[in-house]
């Protein structure tokens, strides 16, 4: 079963580049992700750019609405996330876990809902 | 032969409340998803309402029923859609067919591996305790619901939304191994411990002791003694529970609640006490000691003592700066204030109570504790108002009663008049 894990996190507790925290911060991702592709788990994973990036489509009345910015203004926005191939829920969270950001902001694990 | 409905009721009520967690474990295990497996034996029950009052009572219940729910989860995956990849299932259970006849006694155990994902951590505690006592209690969703004060409508959803989310987002039905097994039996032996302390100091409502949830969460205790033998801290909780509810009885006189140094100690349940010290001592000899052995420990120091003066409050201070070394919590202080308030000095106690303040601010105990160490102390009217701060959160019949009657005595004395 696929479970996607969605990172978030507020921009002001992210370490800054160029700075030791950074650093580590990349080098857990790196790990992490080397370890998904060995035990062969991993099914995507991608970093977002900033939210201020970010642009939001509405439809209402047949008419697209955009809206600069992120669906929902909350302290915590989203910045990334992995695709899990994984037997159990508990072996998803054990891989999330892994996930640098957990530390500092949250990780949200949901199973991906299979059509049949 | 045809069998009378009422009979048939009792028989499938008296099974399912015996064996549900027996069943249920061992249809998860079979059929790998667990709101399946209720929906089967749910099936089955409905079935035996139907057949047992034509053809009688057959001699092994669960194992009529278990083969019947078997017999429906082999239906339902055979119309599944996604049937190929069901094919160790149906293989599994086509196999069970062949060897279970029905009145087989032998349903394996994976109670468990049940009681693991009931109190998984990925559900939120309340539906620990419910999942816990529906699953494997075999308590109704209304006896729960009843239990919780909730409406069974909304109990009804929030375990519907529980198998849910276990079956859809795949929550292990396993035993955690390595470093998780620890604190993953933390929670099932918290959830088991709250079903406890909701039965025996329950924060809501007339009843003073729901007895249901007492006897539910003893149940359990003996359970996972049974189901994991030699683990201490499970012998130690289920040695504070029996201490703990061996004094059941005189904790309340005529619905006024009473305090453990006025309590009438001829009340308290020997064969309780002696069962609670046998599985303790039994748990202290494999020397890794935990909170609830510890807990239990001081239990076992009341349960010993003829009166409150007679206690050794001195042991008893020194088990909770222990458990305060290992656990620390404001609750395990106050509980060490109020031993050394018989022990060492009620000024002491007071001494330690106080940096609580702000933390316990809404803890009926505190308040309570307080008020009776400066009722001691002869400080009326500082005593009076900690009563009435204690009052204010109270929602107990009993315990109102006792703290009115408290602040009534002291109004009444026509001096201050130190004692104890």
């Amino acid at each position: 079963m696929k479970y996607l894990a969605l990172i978030y996190a507020a921009a002001e507790e992210e370490p800054q580049p160029n700075t030791p925290e950074f650093n580590e911060m990349m080098a857990g991702y790196q790990t992490a992700s080397e370890t998904y592709v060995n035990d062969d788990v991993f099914v995507a994973g991608q970093a977002l750019q900033p939210v201020e990036t970010a642009t939001s489509i509405r439809i209402r009345d047949g008419k697209a609405i955009l809206t600069d910015g992120p669906f929902a203004e909350t302290k915590e926005q989203l910045g990334g996330f992995y695709v899990f191939e994984c037997d159990t829920l508990d072996d998803a969270i054990k891989y999330a876990k892994m996930i640098p950001t957990a530390k500092y902001g949250t990780v949200e694990v949901r199973p991906i809902m299979t059509f049949d | 032969m045809t069998t009378a409905p009422d009979a048939v009721h009792t028989a499938i009520e008296y099974t399912l409340r015996q064996d549900r967690g027996r069943l249920i474990s061992a249809l998860t295990a079979v059929i790998g998803d667990f709101e399946m497996a209720e929906g089967c034996l749910q099936d089955a029950t409905i079935a035996a309402l139907k057949d047992w009052p034509k053809n009688g009572i057959p001699k092994s219940r669960r194992g009529w029923l278990l083969q019947v729910a078997r017999r429906r989860a082999l239906d339902r995956f055979r119309r599944a859609k996604d049937f190929s990849e069901k094919s160790t299932q149906i293989m599994v259970l086509e196999q069970a067919e062949i060897d279970a006849p029905a009145d087989n006694h032998d349903i394996p155990d994976h109670r468990l591996r049940l009681i693991f994902t009931c109190c998984h951590p990925a559900l939120d505690t309340k539906t620990h305790v419910a999942l816990t006592l529906r699953t494997l209690g075999g308590l109704t969703t209304d006896e729960i619901a009843r239990a919780f004060l909730d409406k069974p409508a909304t109990m009804g959803q929030r375990l519907a939304r529980a198998r849910a989310k276990i079956s859809k987002s795949r929550i292990g039905f396993e035993i955690p191994d390595g470093a998780e097994l620890q604190d993953r039996m933390g929670s099932v032996l918290a959830v088991i411990y709250l079903i406890f302390n909701e039965g025996y100091a329950t924060t809501k409502g007339v009843r003073p002791i729901r007895v249901d949830l007492c006897d539910e969460a003893i149940f359990l205790a003996r359970l996972m003694c049974d189901l994991s033998p030699e683990t201490p801290e499970i012998e130690g909780l289920l040695a504070l529970i029996l201490l703990t509810h061996s004094r059941r009885a005189a904790r309340y006189h005529e619905g006024v609640y009473t305090p453990l140094d006025q309590q009438d100690r001829s009340l308290w349940d020997q064969r309780r006490i002696s069962e609670g010290q046998t599985v303790l001592e039994r748990a202290l000899k494999r020397g890794q000691i935990g909170p609830y052995q510890l807990q239990a420990s001081i239990a076992a120091l009341h349960c010993e003592a003829k009166s409150s003066q007679v206690t050794d409050w001195a042991q008893v201070a020194a088990l909770y700066r222990l458990l305060a070394q290992i656990e620390p919590s404001a609750i395990v202080t106050l509980n060490l204030a109020v031993a050394v308030s018989y022990g060492e000095g009620v000024q002491q106690a007071l001494d330690l109570l106080d940096p609580l303040a702000d933390r316990l601010t809404d803890y009926q105990p505190y308040h309570a504790a307080r008020a009776d160490m400066l009722r001691r102390m002869g400080r009326g009217p500082e005593a009076i108002a900690a009563y009435g701060r204690a009052l204010a959160i109270t929602q107990t019949q009993g315990e109102v009663a006792f703290l009115q009657n408290r602040i009534a005595e002291i109004s009444n004395q026509p001096k201050k008049r130190p004692s104890a």
